[in-house]
Order: structure tokens, then C-alpha cells, then sequence
């Protein structure tokens, strides 16, 4: 295969240093295997959360017709370096009346479910940093952790914007939890398999020639990540559901007493967080690190998944200078009266597809099936309300 | 190196249960028994039994912990003054952890030594799952959902 050597260069190298240790003991080669996988998260990561605070600035800036960060280096690029000095040379304020263990506990938890779960996403062939069998399952049960570390943020601040923040957070956190691993389902039930490298496998080839067989192909797999997608929104916290620290009412929510390099961490577990949502979402629907025409798979696997990965990302971008903030009241019923039937006809459909055997008839069975029960869902939730122009009683 | 494991978790896990049982302020008690439940699900990842054990993380420490955590948050303010020791408490619980200690060490099941044939995969646990103890796992879906159910009837407000 052409482009081979460019494919597994980072596999390759890693296999590289692993042999100057040959003779050494097992324990050893894996614990210097596991270190070289980890220094690796550690280096891409926070780099591309660099990139990402000052280009979504940017973006952000050519939506609102203005320039953005231009000072700092060419084009502002360097413009995270000066947040970094910034946010380290400023003063850690700890309010007097916290719960100290716990204000200072609560970054750190926050942090590490975050790069827990970046470990399990396979980025590239043979690239998978932490394979194991219950991949999937592994980046859900550390990410439900991040509950915890919300509160203790919001609990240890001992402030009541702080508190509401965090309950503001986890209502909603727990809510959206249960469509987005639902949604993950139709997947692992079509692949048999909970690991990212089979569901990657598994999306490997193209229909007719020229289609990708990626999930999002399948009329239960584009539901599903629609609805996934949602869902990743509202647990990195982003707009349009960003209530938890909506600062027009709450200040900063659990952030509220932080400052300084605390904070500083606080936002990048909040991005780590999010990309490894887009990049559960590219490997589960988006075919992972395959290439979307086969001319092109000369092009090396992780340069598919971060091109993947950086399109989901500007899409974040995007929804976020477009769209408002949601009411609370809205995002639950949303989340317990749409989201969760809607995951549960994914399921549906994607049995019915499997039953069929794939093919044509089996996208029109699924399809038929998720039109039929999203019409009737938007049926019955069709509250009848008209909108009467608005009466003003004291502002006239 | 296993055993070195098993010593360090032990350890970790009876510290957090031990300041979830002593620490006066209830907050903290809670948070320390999360400290516990990740050293149990440790316990199990160390016994090859993976899926348990991130089962353990996902439902314990994402789930019941967050319960736990919001029920004393909307229940009680903070007591100031200390329960006197708890003595029927300590004998209760001498005789639970006797009761079940003389219960596993003369189970046959603890003695052979049983070693599963082949890996225990997550597609394994669901065969058997799906198969051979479908009506467990029926019944038990019955029942969580009639606890539901029983919980929203009890806060449900007529109108």
C-alpha cells in the first residue's frame, strides 16, 4: 500500500524506542510503552486546545464582524502562550469560607476523566493509545466521574452562585447522559462489539464503490448522531446550553471562585472534554480514520481523524456564535420528552436494518420507521400554543 | 507486581472506607466512600474482570455517589455537634461482616480455584446475558422499573 511508511511512522517510531529496550524485563517495556502512549495525549492534547482557544476566537470575531486576537505573534497565534503566562503569574484567590481540600480537588478531577477518556479513541491504524475490549464503555464510566467534580467545585466554593452553577450542571449532565449513550447503542449492537477499534473495522469499505460505509450513511446512524451530537453540546457545557455558567445570571457558575491557574485548568478540561466527545462521535458515525473516497486513502489514517475531528469542532464553533442560550426548563423537556425517544427509534431502526441485512430495503424499513415516530413525536408535543403579541404592563 | 497492586489498593480502599465511616463533616464522609468504590472497581480490573469493574465506576461513582451527594445537600444542614459512639451500630456491623466472612469462607465456590477457560469479553457477558440468564435479568428490569415508578408516585403532586 503506498503512503504506507507515512501511515505508521508514529507506530513505527514508538516500536522503535521499545526495541532499544530489548533484554529489559516485560514490566518494564510496558510501563516505558504506556509512558511513550501517555507523554504522546499529553503533547497533542493541550497543543490542540491551544490552537483551538485562539481560533475559535477568531472565529467567533469573523462572525461577529470584528477582528479577534491579532496582537500577539503572527495572526494572534501565539496569543495562548500569553494566556498561559497570564493565567500562571496571577494570584490564586481562595476564598476564606472555602472548603479548601475540596476547592482544590475539584480541578484536578475535573482534568483527569478528560484525558482518561482521550485514551481509548483510536486516532489512526494501530493507534489506539489504550485498547482495550470495553473501550467505549471505558470513556462513559469516566466521564460520569465529571458529576462529582462539579460539585465538589460548586459545593468547596462555598458561594451560592457557585452552588446553583453546579446543580444547574449535573440536572443537565444527568439528563443528556442517558440519550447520548443511548445513541451509542444502535452502533455497538450493529458492530457486536464495545471496542473502537472493531467499530472503526467495521465502517472499513464503500457501497456501490463510492459511498463510505460510514454510519452516519445509515438513516438510524445520521438520527443518531444528530442526536449524539446534541448531546455532546450540553455535557461540554457549550452553547446553546451553557446555563451552568450562563455569566448574565450566574457569574460563572462552579467557576465562580476560581482564579488563576485553577481556572485556567477548569477551561481545559472543559475543551479536552470536548474533544473527546467529537472524536467518540467521528470514530462511532464519521468511520473513524478512514478515508471518505478510496483515491484518497494515501493520505495517512490520523490526518483523516483530525481533519474529521477539526470539522466537528468548528461546527461547535459555530452553533455557539449562532445560536442563544436555552432555559432550563427547556433543555429537560427537551432531553426527557424528544432526545430519549428519539435514541430509543434509533435502536429500533437500527434492529430492523440488521434484521434486513443491511441493503436498500433495510434503509427504507429503518428510515420509514424513524419518519413515522418522529412525526408523531412531533405531534404529540405540539403544545397548540399561538404567540400573542407581548403586553407591556410597567415598561411603557 | 500483582500482589504489590492488591497491597496498594487494599490499602486505598480501606482508607476511604474508614474516613467515609469517621469524617465528622457528612459531605466529606460521601465524597471519601467514592474514594472506596473506584478501589473496589480496581479490585475487579486487577481480577480480569474489566467490564465489572468499569460497571463498577459507571454505575457507583456516576450514579449512586451524585445520589448520595444530592440527597444530603437537600435534606439536612450542617450538624455541629457529634453523634455519641454508636455501640448497637458497631455490634450490628460486627455481626454483618462476621455473618458474611463464615458464609464465603465455607462456600465450596471460594475454594476451587476457578479459572475461566478463556477471556472474558464484554460479547461473552452479553451472550450469557441474553441466553442462558435472560429471565434474571427480566426480572430484575421488572423490578427497577417498579421502584420508578413507586418513587415518582410518591412525590407526584395531584393537580
Amino acid at each position: 500500500m503506498p503512503g504506507e511508511a507515512l501511515d505508521q511512522i508514529f507506530v513505527r517510531a514508538k516500536g522503535s524506542i521499545l526495541s532499544l529496550l530489548s533484554g529489559a524485563p516485560e514490566w518494564l517495556v510496558q510501563i516505558v510503552s504506556a509512558l511513550i502512549s501517555i507523554t504522546a495525549l499529553l503533547v497533542v492534547f493541550p497543543g490542540l486546545f491551544a490552537l483551538i482557544s485562539v481560533l475559535e476566537r477568531k472565529i467567533l470575531g469573523r462572525f461577529q464582524n470584528r477582528y479577534g486576537p491579532n496582537r500577539v505573534g503572527p495572526f494572534g497565534l501565539l496569543q495562548p502562550l500569553a494566556d498561559g503566562i497570564k493565567m500562571l503569574i496571577k494570584e490564586d484567590v481562595v476564598p476564606t469560607r472555602a472548603d479548601k481540600t475540596m476547592h482544590f480537588i475539584a480541578p484536578i478531577m475535573m482534568l483527569i476523566p478528560a484525558l482518561l477518556a482521550l485514551s481509548v479513541i483510536p486516532y489512526g491504524r494501530n493507534m489506539t493509545p489504550f485498547a482495550i475490549d470495553a473501550g467505549i464503555l471505558f470513556l462513559f464510566a469516566v466521564g460520569s466521574t465529571t458529576e462529582l467534580a462539579v460539585f465538589m467545585a460548586g459545593w468547596g466554593s462555598n458561594n451560592k452562585f457557585s452552588m446553583l452553577g453546579a446543580m444547574r450542571a449535573i440536572a443537565q449532565m444527568v439528563s443528556y447522559e442517558l440519550p447520548l449513550i443511548i445513541t451509542v447503542l444502535p452502533v455497538v449492537m450493529i458492530v457486536g462489539s464495545l471496542s473502537g477499534d472493531a467499530i472503526v473495522a467495521a465502517q472499513d469499505g464503500y457501497h456501490f464503490g463510492i459511498i463510505p460505509r460510514w454510519f452516519v450513511t445509515t438513516p438510524w446512524g445520521a438520527t443518531a448522531f444528530l442526536l449524539f451530537f446534541a448531546s455532546g453540546l450540553v455535557e461540554s457545557n457549550r452553547t446553546p446550553f451553557d446555563v451552568p455558567e450562563g455569566e448574565s445570571e450566574i457569574v460563572a457558575g462552579h467557576m465562580t471562585e476560581y482564579s488563576g491557574f485553577k481556572y485556567a485548568i477548569f477551561f481545559m478540561a472543559e475543551y479536552l472534554g470536548m474533544f473527546a466527545i467529537s472524536g467518540l462521535g467521528v470514530t462511532l458515525f464519521l468511520g473513524g480514520w478512514h478515508a471518505p473516497i478510496k483515491a484518497l486513502e494515501i493520505i495517512p489514517s490520523y490526518i483523516w481523524f483530525f481533519a474529521k475531528l477539526s470539522v466537528l469542532l468548528f461546527v461547535f464553533i459555530w452553533i455557539r456564535g449562532t445560536l442563544p442560550r436555552t432555559r432550563i426548563d427547556h433543555i429537560m423537556n427537551f432531553a426527557w420528552k424528544f432526545m430519549l425517544p428519539m435514541s430509543f427509534a434509533c435502536v429500533l431502526a437500527a434492529a430492523l436494518w440488521h434484521f434486513q441485512a443491511g441493503g436498500l430495503r433495510g434503509w427504507l424499513w429503518s428510515f420509514a420507521l424513524i419518519a413515522v415516530i418522529y412525526a408523531g413525536l412531533s405531534r404529540l408535543l405540539q403544545t397548540g400554543r399561538r404567540f400573542a403579541p407581548r403586553t407591556y404592563r410597567f415598561a411603557e | 507486581m500483582n500482589t504489590a497492586a492488591f497491597v496498594v489498593i487494599a490499602i486505598f480502599t480501606l482508607l476511604g472506607a474508614l474516613a467515609a465511616a469517621t469524617l465528622p463533616r457528612l459531605i466529606h464522609a460521601a465524597l471519601s466512600l467514592v474514594v472506596g468504590f473506584v478501589g473496589l472497581a480496581a479490585f475487579y480490573i486487577l481480577l480480569g474482570a474489566e467490564f465489572v469493574g468499569l460497571v463498577q465506576i459507571f454505575v457507583y461513582v456516576g450514579a449512586v455517589a451524585v445520589l448520595i451527594v444530592f440527597t444530603i445537600l437537600l435534606t439536612r444542614r450542617e450538624a455541629t455537634e457529634r453523634d455519641p459512639f454508636n455501640w448497637l451500630g458497631a455490634i450490628v456491623a460486627l455481626a454483618v461482616f462476621g455473618g458474611l466472612l463464615w458464609t464465603i469462607s465455607h462456600s465450596d465456590f471460594v475454594w476451587q480455584a476457578h479459572v475461566p477457560n478463556q477471556d472474558l469479553t464484554v460479547r461473552r457477558i452479553g451472550d450469557a446475558l441474553m441466553t442462558a440468564y435472560i429471565w434474571p435479568l427480566l426480572c430484575v428490569g421488572v423490578l427497577l422499573t417498579a421502584a420508578m415508578i413507586g418513587a415518582l408516585i410518591l412525590v407526584y403532586e395531584e393537580k
